[in-house]
């Protein structure tokens, strides 16, 4: 009895041992059915959860477009909210299978805490403030306090241009992004600094969105995009592979309506490999051929989640821009699928 | 039983089973027991450092001499630009310092005040007392937090309508409460600090002796008065001296803020307020029991013997009340300085909320949260040491 007792002891501590030996993410996700997926708290156009309770954005978008390359299902996500401090302990810690959080991709994240898969969105950081000062450049803010979010590269990007500028300020920095609107809505601060398209989205939750602008500086380079878990290749490329797919479809016509009409009427030998009518692409990354199909059939392609999410059609309005794609005079562009 | 060979003396002990032996049976459960914490001890830290190891998270110390490039809120002590990861951690510490002080101090006085109250005959007052603690205890104290803050937000003026209550001195706005800064001239800054510590050592002096005489002799001296005047009088006249060599640079309006002078931050007051409102209900509460803690027969032996009111309360009852109150209230101090940390709550650059930032902005989440837990046992420690340093000196001296 005694001795039984003393082997299941050692069995949990070993098994201690054993749990935590790492089975490929890609596997682990097939096996438990379904993607998890850290999001944030509540971002307009990126990541929010709608009056039902479903999670609409473009970042949320791309965790189901990853389960429709994945299950065929874009149902079959679970999403993690998670405040900027949280994020990257929960990736590496294995709470989540991939960070789709409107992150900033920077080298030492990029080479440190995990790896980016490719970017959303191409942002930059800028700022906003009450109509009723009068300023109008970024340049006339020396003495402003400024309201931002801790743990960010807003935060740093903040500090260093202020001192490049030569100008003074006082930081209020918060946890959450809604505490960070609340108080510059309070009036605790004269400037709300994050990503510009950030700034529009949280602006809608002002009380009086009207009466505040966004100053036409732009002081920093912000790719956001999902990131994954280090060493662990098969991941990485199906979660990069979803994202390039996304890209790839819109630079070749493909829509979420006209996909099976193009999958079976197709003569483009490009358009064939990309939907898995040749080749074995999808096998070779772990999934079914089909895989690039599923995402489009199910989701669309880049330009329609950004339509739908953030686009002119949306409350957010903004414009393409830089995010167009490269044949249209923008940074998206995808390695060619061959 | 088998007796000794020689006849003499008792009877040698009875051979028994090791394993019956108390004795041995009790050192080797005392060594399985040893031996079973060291393998659980063991294992934690060693899975621990080989996952560590595996998904590279922990990589040392050496982060912390890296350029923060973030600034703060609240810069207690000076936070150049360039300043380190350590030295951002330092300037939370000492921000958690500035809020444990500033509200343990309010804390006892408030709830000194209450304990006092609840015992006084006024009904107004007793009831009163009765119904701050009853509803301050009874509020999570993040609530509590969160009410101060924004009921402070929400009152105060934006800063180009500051309310002055000294005009063109003092500023109160919704960016906070903006002191004139005080620059002594070196004599007089000088002057001040040592009249002060002088008069200091002599009134503790001229206590010892006063005491001293009226053991010996009976005699009184009227040793709070001559002390007191020591302590205002010696650096008012060398502050005198030096021509009151002193200016004072008030606040400024600038375009947004103002700019100059002394400011104290909206968070570092929310927090402070709700702090000690909170705590001071459950020091109320200590209070009030060591007070009735006193038999009722102290007090009244003290009148037959002609002390009055006053020396009845600061010889016999507040003597004896404290040997109860202090150790409960160690505890209140304890609890206060931990709560400090919600101030992540509300943007205050506390310990937690600046290792918050350091731990993001660095990626060295295991390095940084061993730095917490060593700060918070340290500083805990340190305040319990010093209060049982109290006790001691409080306890009944045992003849």
């Amino acid at each position: 009895m005694k001795t039984r007792i003393l082997a299941a002891t050692f069995g949990v501590l070993m098994g201690t041992t054993a749990t935590v030996a790492l089975a490929g993410t890609l596997d682990d996700v097939k096996n438990k059915g379904f993607v998890q997926c850290g999001v944030s708290q509540g971002l307009a156009g990126f990541s929010q959860p709608d009056s039902a309770g479903n999670w609409t954005g473009l970042d949320v978008d791309f965790c189901r477009s990853l389960a429709s390359a994945i299950f065929n299902d874009p149902t079959k996500v679970k999403f993690t909210p998670l405040s900027a401090k949280e994020r990257f302990t929960a990736l590496q810690s294995g709470e989540i299978d991939v960070l789709s959080r409107n992150t900033t991709w920077t080298m030492s994240r990029d080479t440190k805490q995990g790896k980016f898969a490719g970017v959303m969105y191409y942002d930059g950081q800028g700022f906003m403030i009450r109509k009723s000062l009068g300023i109008t450049s970024a340049k006339q803010l020396g003495g402003a306090s400024v309201c931002t979010n801790t743990g960010t590269t807003t935060e740093l990007n903040l500090a260093d241009w202020f001192r490049t500028q030569k100008l003074d300020y006082k930081v209020v920095s918060f946890e959450k992004s809604e505490e960070v609107v609340k108080a510059y809505d309070a009036g605790r601060c004269d400037v709300l600094t994050t990503d510009a398209s950030g700034l529009y989205a949280e602006r809608l939750k002002l009380t009086k969105p009207d009466e505040h602008i966004v100053l036409p500086e732009i002081i920093s380079k912000e790719p956001l995009g999902p990131m994954v878990r280090q060493g662990d290749d098969a991941w990485f490329n199906v979660v990069k592979w979803t994202y390039y797919a996304l890209l790839t479809a819109e630079e070749l016509g493909i829509t979420k309506a006209n996909a099976d009409d193009t999958l079976a009427k197709t003569e483009n030998p490009d358009v064939k490999r990309f939907l898995g009518k040749d080749g074995s692409f999808g096998a070779d990354i772990g999934l079914t051929n089909a895989w690039a199909f599923q995402i489009v059939k199910n989701m669309g392609n880049y330009g329609e989640l950004f339509e739908k999410n953030v686009g002119e059609t949306s409350p957010l309005k903004i414009s393409r821009g830089i995010n167009a794609l490269w044949t249209k005079g923008g940074l998206q562009y995808a390695p060619p699928v061959r | 039983m088998t007796k000794r060979p020689d006849g003499l003396g008792a009877d040698v002990a009875p051979s028994v089973a090791w394993y019956n032996d108390p004795t041995k049976r009790g050192y080797l459960f005392q060594a399985l027991t040893l031996a079973a914490v060291i393998v659980v001890a063991w294992t934690i830290v060693h899975n621990t450092a080989v996952n560590l190891e595996r998904r590279h998270i922990a990589q040392g110390f050496g982060f912390l001499s890296t350029t923060a490039g973030f600034d703060l809120a609240q810069e207690s002590i000076s936070f150049p630009k360039d300043a380190s990861y350590g030295r951002a951690l330092v300037v939370g510490l000492v921000n958690t310092v500035i809020v444990a002080v500033a509200g343990i101090f309010f804390a006892t006085v408030f709830g000194f005040l209450v304990g006092v109250g609840r015992l006084s005959h006024n009904f107004v007052i007793s009831r009163l007392c009765t119904g701050y603690v009853e509803l301050l205890r009874n509020i999570p104290l993040l609530l509590q937090i969160f009410f101060w803050y924004f009921a402070v937000l929400g009152v105060l003026p934006s800063p180009r309508q500051s309310l002055q209550p000294i005009p063109g001195w003092v500023f109160v706005n919704n960016r906070g409460l903006y002191l004139p800064e005080f620059h002594f001239g070196s004599f007089a800054g000088w002057g001040v600090v040592g009249g002060l510590i002088v008069a200091l050592v002599v009134s503790w002096a001229i206590r010892r002796w006063a005491r001293a005489r009226q053991m010996a002799t009976g005699q009184q001296f009227p040793a709070g008065w001559v002390t007191l005047g020591l302590v205002v009088g010696l650096p008012l006249a060398l502050f005198a001296i030096s021509g009151f060599d002193l200016s004072l640079v008030a606040p400024k309006k600038s375009t947004f803020n103002l700019s100059g002078g002394i400011q104290i931050i909206p968070e570092l007051i929310a927090l402070v307020l709700a702090l000690a409102t909170y705590t001071a209900s459950f020091i109320a509460e200590v209070v009030r029991a060591g007070i009735l803690a006193v038999s009722h027969g102290q007090t009244e032996a003290a009148r037959s013997l002609g002390l009055s009111h006053g020396q009845n309360l600061r010889l016999v009852v507040i003597p004896q009340a404290m040997r109860v109150i202090i150790p409960p209230l160690t505890n209140q101090y304890l609890n206060l300085t931990k709560n400090s940390s919600l101030a992540v709550a509300i943007a205050y650059p506390d310990l937690v909320s600046v290792g918050g930032i350091v731990l993001n902005q660095s990626g060295q989440a295991i390095e940084v949260i061993v730095i917490w837990m060593a700060i918070y046992l340290g500083t805990s420690v340190t305040t319990a040491m010093i209060m049982n340093v109290y006790n001691r000196r409080m306890a009944i001296v045992e003849r």
